[in-house]
């Protein structure tokens, strides 16, 4: 039966095992995906593709990523959150991959709100 | 929904909102044989049986913030108009099964999609929750379990962006791989 090798695993693991260590700090950011049945069938999963990159590439210790459900807005959907410790949250509104990576370098990484694609403060 | 793949992680999304804190989930392509069967099983708080009885209207819901509860609802009328069906097994306090069959060849079918996203936006979305992910495709098989993950892993966080990174690829090499019939992988 096929699965993911050990070998892989430690592979993996070299890569990454000098960031890991940190990780478990205090988190100053917050991003959350909406996914419920609304945000899964309006995109939620390529905007967390795209978020996951992102994420990759950025190389931030200190920056959450959770998926939680439907907020009540599904019109807008796909919605993203993002709460930053010393700001108000932030709803963004009909997010694709392209405004995600967008909101992840300016707002997140930045701190520039992207008022063309907020929905709400919080 | 477009996929197949997203209707799995909506369902999954739900088991979790259930209070699951493992999800097995098992696709079963039998090209040979026409049939293509997805379960999602939860260890959730499961379903009271009134709800059980009206599963796919989608005026009957769990939740409780709205009335209406779409997700089962499309994934029985997804299985529905391809000659297949839907069924909910579910006990208060044990958890709750979600199996659906298609006819795989069936020409209202949705593609599968991207198994691999759907697994890893789970993983990445939920810390803290394991994850069983089963793929067969006629004979061969893949499988994918983050509780032995972990326990290699040691201080390793799952939802690290590159170890994400990593395992997205992994999946979709070994889906293509038992895809183009090579048993090796």
């Amino acid at each position: 039966m096929a699965k993911l090798t050990i070998d892989d695993l430690k592979k993996i693991k070299e890569k990454t095992a000098k960031e890991t260590s940190l990780r478990d700090g205090p988190a100053s950011i917050k991003i959350t995906v909406h996914m419920g049945t609304c945000g899964i069938a309006a995109g939620a999963r390529d905007v967390m593709s795209a978020l996951m990159e992102e994420m990759a590439e950025a190389d931030r210790q200190d920056i959450r990523v959770v998926a939680s459900g439907c907020m009540g807005m599904c019109s807008s959907e796909p919605n993203v959150t993002i709460e930053a410790q010393d700001g108000e949250p932030i709803v963004y509104q009909l997010m694709d991959s392209n405004k995600m990576r967008q909101v992840f370098k300016r707002h997140v990484l930045l701190g520039e709100v992207q008022t063309d694609f907020a929905l709400a403060k919080m | 929904m477009r996929e197949l793949s997203l209707h799995i992680l909506d369902v999954a999304e739900n088991g979790i909102t259930a209070g699951g804190n493992c999800i097995w989930i098992e696709v079963d392509e039998g090209r040979k044989t026409d049939q293509l069967k997805i379960v999602i099983r939860d260890n959730g708080r499961g379903m009271p049986v009134e709800k059980l009885e009206n599963i796919d209207d989608p005026f009957i819901t769990t939740r409780t913030t709205r009335r209406v509860g779409l997700g089962l609802s499309l994934l029985a009328a997804a299985a529905g108009r391809c000659e297949g069906t839907m069924h909910v097994d579910s006990k208060p306090g044990k958890g709750t099964e979600i199996t659906a069959t298609f006819r795989f060849n069936h020409i209202d079918r949705a593609p599968l999609g991207d198994m691999a996203a759907t697994i890893t936006t789970l993983i990445m979305g939920n810390p803290g929750i394991d994850f069983v992910y089963s793929h067969r495709i006629d004979g061969n098989a893949y499988r994918l379990d983050t509780r032995e993950i972990r326990s290699e892993m040691e201080d390793l966080s799952l939802s690290d962006p590159v170890v994400i990174h990593h395992l997205t690829e992994t999946i979709r090499s070994a889906l293509e791989a038992l895809s183009s019939n090579e048993s090796e992988f």
